[in-house]
């Protein structure tokens, strides 16, 4: 198989069960899932819908109880502990509600941060990060702390943090959840333009609007996918490459 | 979608307060300014000026050379039009909605799978907000366009809301799912 057709993201009849016994708690049962290259995935569904787990899953931050997670092909359960950190600092970005940025570092600090974990050269992660700050329309504000900055732009210093060194595949998690319906929407924008540029992105989110920012809307009940909005990229549309 | 209750007479007078214009032009200008949302055919432009002359509303030039006539507002058009902006929709005014009467009749009829309405209706009206978040994505939209297109969505966005609603509501009273 062509890396051009490996999926970002697959969830093969996926469980994950919490507890033992009568205390056990179903999460997810049998979940499928398959996030393509250049594809925007919104999930949606009621609180103890799944939709957490399923995101925590997909980043590799917990084990499914059976089932078979494959981040850019490679199987989740089946890495050491250390490929499978390696796997998440060089594949996965995240994006998290309340951006969680380090507040003693700059915003291009903050970028960098993942590709220093990385041993990616300092000289060399700055630049990276600068030019990822550029790309969300923050050019000029290297240099600011998070505290001075707003939440919108906070939002896309993280956005930038979860993209820098081309990591393929974006997990949001309620990313607009404290920010103004407008800047919410620039947000989608740029996660969305991001897509458009091949990587792949699974934002979770409890708002009708943003979730129309993707190509398909995932709905999620009792821990499994009960239906589907947005027609599927069809393989021919796949391989003759997206806008 | 929901048909949308949209005053054509209005729309012309708005149009006609910036320049006297001829009936297809009106047309095409309509378009232009709603994004297409509301199509009009020829018929109902001509129908609709043609009351609006009646009423006073709007006034025929001359012919041109081609036979064909501008329309131009007159006062009291921009009266009525200036009225018509003051004045909020009422949300009686608005067509019933076909999807409430829809659901409110499906839990009285034994056997109709209620929950599955409401899915059905879901992923149909979240397909309908995907397709007006490409329409304003795609291109450069004049400010008009963007707002009507964003005032359907926030439309959309409140129907989902309230099928959520209605989902919980049916769950929590055990009725059919």
């Amino acid at each position: 198989m062509s890396t051009e057709t490996t999926p970002a993201l697959e969830m093969v009849d996926v469980s994950r069960i919490h507890g033992r016994g009568d205390a056990a708690v179903h999460a997810l049962r049998g979940l499928h899932l398959t996030v393509l290259p250049g594809e925007l995935v919104a999930v949606m569904g009621p609180s103890g819908s799944g939709k957490s787990t399923l995101l925590n899953l997909a980043g590799g931050l917990d084990q499914a109880t059976a089932g078979k997670v494959r981040v850019a092909g490679e199987e989740l359960g089946s890495l050491s502990k250390g490929a499978l950190a390696a796997l998440r600092r060089r594949k996965v970005g995240y994006v998290f509600q309340d951006y969680n940025l380090i507040p003693s570092l700059t915003a291009v600090e903050n970028i960098a941060l993942p590709l220093e974990l990385d041993r990616v050269r300092t000289r060399e992660a700055l630049a990276q990060a600068r030019a990822a700050l550029a790309e969300v329309g923050l050019e000029g504000l290297d240099d600011r702390f998070p505290d001075d900055l707003s939440g919108g732009q906070q939002q896309r210093v993280a956005i930038a943090r979860a993209v820098v060194g081309d990591r393929g595949l974006i997990l949001a998690d309620e990313p607009t959840g404290a920010l103004d319906s407008q800047t919410g929407e620039q947000v989608l924008a740029l996660l969305r333009a991001r897509c458009d540029l091949g990587a792949s992105a699974l934002l979770v989110t409890h708002e009708a609007r943003h979730a129309g920012w993707a190509d398909r809307v995932v709905f999620l009940r009792d821990g499994a996918v009960v239906d589907e909005a947005g027609s599927a990229v069809t393989p021919a549309a796949f391989l003759a490459g997206r806008p | 979608m929901h048909t949308q209750y949209m005053s054509i007479r209005h729309g012309l007078l708005a149009l006609l307060e910036r320049e006297p214009m001829y009936g297809y032009q009106l047309r095409t200008e309509f378009d232009t300014a709603t994004g297409s949302t509301w199509p009009l055919n020829v018929g109902q432009v001509y129908t609709t000026l043609a009351r609006l002359e009646r009423d006073g509303l709007v006034a025929a030039g001359e012919q041109d050379d081609d036979g064909k006539v501008r329309y131009a507002i007159t006062d009291a058009g921009r009266a009525e039009l200036r009225e018509w902006f003051g004045t909020p929709v009422e949300a009686t005014d608005r067509p019933r909605d076909e999807l409430a009467i829809k659901l409110a009749l499906a839990v009285t009829v034994p056997g109709v799978d209620v929950a599955s309405v409401v899915q059905r209706q879901r992923a149909s009206t979240m397909t309908s907000m995907q397709d007006l978040t490409r329409l304003k994505r795609s291109g450069d939209p004049s400010l008009s366009w963007s707002l009507v297109l964003d005032a359907m969505r926030f439309q959309l966005e409140a129907e989902l809301r309230w099928l959520d609603h209605c989902e919980t509501v049916l769950t929590r009273t055990g009725a059919p799912r």
